[in-house]
């Protein structure tokens, strides 16, 4: 598997990172690389393996039905750039 | 799954074109938020209403460092619709990241299922309006978390984000493209919705945004939805596009008609259909393209590494099958068969779980059809007109009973109980007293009724004498014993009187 040149623009742009347009090259062949070398584990045979979805062998903990938490407004908005009335503001985003 | 399909003709919903007929074929996504009192992974409160962001942990504010913590009920919530729904309980699934960037999910993912969904395949039996039944397959149901409300019109330049929903836990139940009209669209929903609310796993009101839909809406020949019944394969059906976020069963039934009206036109013209995510416009009736969201569709899943997998015991789920409610089908079967209900009286009580529990607290050892027939007529016809719900009821269960009960052994008219039925509405008291209070009671001395109809028969010899050539006409005598008597009279005997002294 490898990745072009378009391939690595549009993951930056779902990123939302700016495009790098200068280093779109280098970044390519860089990413191209790392995904040769995961490629390795292709030499791996799993036929008949189960997916192993963790390592951990614990049960996923479950809390119980309880509110113990909220009403920190002042907290939650803090590092906001922008509120208002307890909102956050922030630039217009409508369809 | 894949047994043959015949073309239903009695319920076959066609469009015209100008190159001949078309059908369509829906499928659903129901988005259910569940039934509890903290959110999916996080310890804030679901409830409705609040100020904004005062029902916010750190961990709904997506802060950094932040873990998600799975509750227990919203499980349980998710398996137990899962059985309601006759559907195959996953007990290994897992939660993965489904990757988009929006103002109101500040994760910049949503915590979601996609390969191993908690809840498989399972089916639904819907009714149609006129009664008959059909059924849709289940694909699945998955757990996520609910995103945050955006406001774009405090402000012209700002949207306002509240992200007190952010994080509530949704179901989210998949169809199989079975839906062959906007009735039985919303038919599907509304009893999706019975059945979530009998099992109090989703409280059900669209107007709260606690139901929404997305529709996914393709229009084909006739013939052609048979032939993917037949095979499973989609090649038979048209390209499909999907309608986000539609919040009621009449705006369902609109963006589905207008969609694939849509849809006929451009293939009509030579045209393809693009498959693409589309709004509904309620004010406007039409649906248009969201292409925003177009490049957003790479979701880039992947397991969540903050979650472990959910491995269920089968114990968990056997002890959730233990304590089900009885279901809208069952209670209406039971309705028709132990208590001798018709099929409209059973299936209109059993289609809202209120209107089941209201009219099963009136039956309490009283007669079922009599019950039935007070609560689905003069109940719920005068509710309708008052515009309340059967929770608003003025008249109790109870009261209702008691008239019931005073119908039933004679002591009033079926007429009087009309009157009491009034007075209990606008006046309330207790069935027997009032009666009691203001003579109502029904009057089966036959003495009484003989001397006044004597009198009447004295009054008007010329229409006595007619009633022998005319049976009919007795219903003027019967008309003007009931009157000179205020209804009270038994009307049985009234007519046995009547029928001994002018027709003998």
């Amino acid at each position: 598997m490898s990745v072009s040149q378009d391939d690595v623009r549009r993951i930056a742009r779902l990123a939302r990172i700016a495009e790098p347009s200068d280093r779109i090259a280098q970044l390519t062949e860089e990413l191209n690389g790392i995904l040769d070398w995961v490629e390795m584990l292709g030499e791996v045979d799993v036929q008949g393996v189960e997916p192993l979805n963790t390592a951990v062998q614990t049960p996923l903990p479950l809390r119980e039905d309880a509110v113990t938490d909220g009403g920190i407004v002042e907290d939650v908005l803090k590092n906001a750039p922008k509120s208002e009335e307890g909102f956050f503001v922030v630039p217009k985003s409508v369809e | 799954m894949n047994a043959p399909v015949s073309a239903d003709t009695e319920h076959r919903y066609t469009l015209p074109g100008v190159t001949g007929e078309w059908e369509i074929v829906v499928g659903l996504e129901v988005h259910a938020q569940v039934l509890s009192e903290s959110k999916l992974f996080s310890g804030a409160s679901t409830a409705f209403g609040a100020a904004p962001n005062t029902h916010v942990s750190l961990v709904d504010a997506a802060m950094p460092g932040m873990l998600p913590v799975i509750n227990r009920r919203c499980v349980e919530q998710a398996v137990k619709t899962g059985l309601g729904l006759n559907a195959k309980i996953n007990l290994h699934s897992r939660f993965d990241r489904k990757n988009y960037f929006y103002p109101d999910l500040p994760q910049g993912y949503q915590i979601s299922q996609f390969e191993f969904p908690i809840v498989g395949e399972g089916e639904i039996e819907c009714e149609r309006d006129d009664g008959s039944r059909f059924t849709v397959g289940v694909e699945r149901l998955h757990l996520e978390q609910d995103a945050g409300k955006s406001i774009h019109d405090l402000d012209p330049n700002a949207t306002y984000v509240d992200l007190n929903r952010s994080g509530v836990a949704l179901m989210e139940i998949v169809s199989r493209p079975h839906v062959r009209s906007p009735q039985e669209a919303a038919a599907y929903v509304r009893t999706l919705r019975t059945i979530l609310r009998y099992l109090d796993t989703c409280g059900g009101d669209m107007e709260k945004g606690q139901m929404r839909a997305d529709v996914n809406v393709s229009v084909c020949r006739p013939g052609d939805y048979e032939a993917f019944r037949a095979t499973n394969d989609f090649k038979h059906l048209g390209t499909r596009c999907e309608i986000k976020n539609v919040n009621s069963l009449r705006f369902i039934m609109q963006a589905i008609e207008y969609e694939a009206r849509r849809q006929i036109e451009i293939i009509e013209d030579d045209g393809k259909i693009d498959q693409e995510t589309r709004l509904f416009d309620a004010n406007s009736g039409v649906t248009r393209s969201m292409r925003s969201k177009e490049e957003a569709h790479d979701y880039r899943y992947f397991p969540d590494p903050d979650l472990l997998p959910l491995v269920l015991e089968q114990s968990f789920v056997d002890g959730i099958k233990a304590g089900l409610p009885e279901l809208p089908a069952d209670k209406r079967r039971r309705f028709v068969d132990a208590l001798g209900l018709s099929e409209y009286d059973a299936s209109v009580l059993a289609s809202d779980k209120d209107r089941a529990d209201y009219f099963e607290a009136v039956i309490e050892g009283r007669d079922a059809k009599l019950a039935a027939n007070w609560v689905n007529n003069e109940l719920f016809g005068r509710l309708n007109k008052e515009g309340l719900s059967i929770t608003e009821s003025p008249v109790s269960p109870a009261q209702l009973g008691g008239l019931v009960d005073l119908i039933k052994d004679g002591t009033i008219s079926g007429k009087i109980a009309k009157d009491v039925f009034e007075i209990l509405w606008t006046e309330g008291g207790e069935p027997a007293a009032i009666v009691e209070s203001r003579g109502l009671k029904q009057v089966t001395d036959t003495g009484e009724i003989e001397r006044v109809i004597d009198e009447l028969i004295a009054a008007n010899p010329e229409q006595a004498a007619q009633v022998k050539d005319k049976p009919k006409t007795m219903g003027w005598f019967v008309g003007q014993v009931m009157k000179a008597m205020a209804g009270k009279a038994n009307p049985q005997a009234v007519n046995e009187i009547l029928a001994k002294k002018l027709l003998d």
